[in-house]
């Protein structure tokens, strides 16, 4: 059996090969990839946003946030998923952006996943998957997005239970804000301290 | 959900540890509470996939992707290697991107400040998918190293970026790939994050004299390994595993 090629920090400059346009440079691939919702895409449209902050609750500039859900009826856009439900060719399920260089401030325009078959017969709820790259971090940190207007299928869902300390599970959800009438969940990802973000294995 | 398609567990022993203080930004950006151990269900056992659709004919062709008026100034490299999963088993078409600084050690970025030239005739990004068989390569320079702001004289050694997805959110991988004989590696405290010096050691491409093309382009080679299935059930298979 081979090892897996050990990580190593994406460091400061990641938008060069990931994201090319926000490092200043005159190339096309990369953009754009923080719009899910096409024009054809099934389900509600929803803003998601937020910033990351670290242990000193300063704002981290330079990170890159990648993101993996299902679509409106909750299934994902690959071979492996089997659920018996029909899937949206619209949506491609992936998202990737920076945090502003000012701000801080990221965001996707997608749709509210739906709930997803979990394992042994479980539902998931709704969510969205989170992997974080950024300079001083050695390797990517996975969360998960909930969203808090969805407490009764929160309550249920499997890996929510998974964490022990209830009060970290609000770590995981995103709120829910009108914005000009349109649905923005916002969500603070904490690096570290009294309110760190719950990070898994996976 | 079916045990079909789980990945064996994420060895975290030979990849760096979120706190390395020698790493200095590493110390407020590392999370100190214990990870949250999750057993795989659909949301980790899919992930995002791309076509070759994507892809320009110059996308994994550093020496000319920004090409203006002359090929970039240094040393002509081509950079190749294998796709593998930990059972030994290819890792077909799956997105491979990378970036790196010119032979001057500076990156071409709004926030690069280092004194070295700028390079206009090199990006420094490309891209490519892995073949049916896993191969990739890329056309390039090899990078020159620089100073950065940790302790006063930390230099980086000559490295490449490398992310790359596998075929699942869970197999997501970036990493550095550095040049076999750089003597800044044993100083980088980025590179000696990593606890395993077997696991180090496997990310230093290697010369590999016989994909050079003699009087044109030396060659390394670097072989990614991402995490495998903890079985290779018969179905999975149909994907190309």
């Amino acid at each position: 059996m081979l090892t897996e090629t050990a990580s190593q920090t994406a460091g400061p400059y990641l938008h060069i090969g990931m994201m090319p346009a926000a490092a200043g440079l005159d190339v096309a691939w990369g953009q754009g990839w923080n719009v899910l919702a096409g024009p054809d895409t099934q389900g509600r449209r929803i803003r998601l946003e937020g910033i990351i902050l670290d242990g000193t609750d300063s704002v981290v500039r330079d990170a890159m946030v990648e993101i993996w859900q299902a679509d409106g009826n909750g299934r994902y856009p690959h071979p492996e998923d089997r659920q018996d439900k029909a899937g949206d060719g619209a949506f491609r399920g992936f998202g990737r952006t920076a945090a502003d260089f000012q701000t801080g401030l990221w965001w996707f325009d997608t749709i509210k996943p739906g709930a997803v078959q979990g394992r042994h017969g479980t539902v998931m709820a709704p969510h969205v998957n989170v992997a974080i790259f950024a300079r001083g971090i050695n390797i990517q940190l996975n969360t998960r997005i909930y969203f808090a207007d969805e407490a009764e299928a929160n309550a249920k869902d499997p890996v929510l239970r998974l964490v022990e300390q209830e009060k970290r599970r609000e770590t995981l959800l995103a709120r829910l804000e009108e914005r000009q009438g349109q649905p923005v969940y916002r969500f603070t990802v904490h690096l570290q301290g009294e309110l760190e973000t719950v990070f898994f294995d996976v | 959900m079916e045990r079909l398609g789980e990945y064996r567990a994420r060895n975290r022993e030979i990849h760096p540890p979120a706190y390395f203080p020698d790493y200095k930004t590493s110390v407020a950006r590392s999370p100190r509470k214990p990870l949250v151990a999750l057993q795989q269900s659909l949301s980790e056992i899919t992930g995002p996939v791309f076509g070759r659709d994507l892809l320009h004919p110059l996308d994994n062709d550093l020496l000319l992707n920004g090409k203006v008026n002359q090929e970039p100034v240094g040393e002509r490299i081509i950079v190749h290697g294998r796709v593998l999963d930990e059972n030994a088993l290819p890792v077909p078409d799956t997105l491979i991107e990378i970036w790196q600084a010119n032979a001057g050690g500076k990156y071409r970025h709004v926030n690069d400040h280092y004194v070295a030239a700028a390079d206009p005739n090199f990006l420094g990004c490309g891209r490519t998918l892995s073949d049916a068989d896993g191969w990739y390569r890329f056309r390039t320079i090899k990078p020159g190293p620089y100073p950065w702001r940790n302790r006063l004289n930390d230099w980086r050694p000559a490295h490449i970026h490398v992310s790359i997805f596998g075929h699942a959110f869970v197999t997501r991988l970036i990493t550095q790939l550095y040049f076999e004989g750089d003597p800044l590696l044993r100083h980088c405290p980025i590179y000696r994050s990593i606890p395993d010096e077997g696991a180090r050691e496997r990310l230093v491409a290697k010369l590999d004299l016989g994909e050079t093309i003699p009087l044109d382009t030396i060659a390394y080679r670097f072989d990614i390994v991402l995490r495998g299935r903890r079985q290779t059930p018969i179905e999975n298979k149909l994907q190309g595993a």
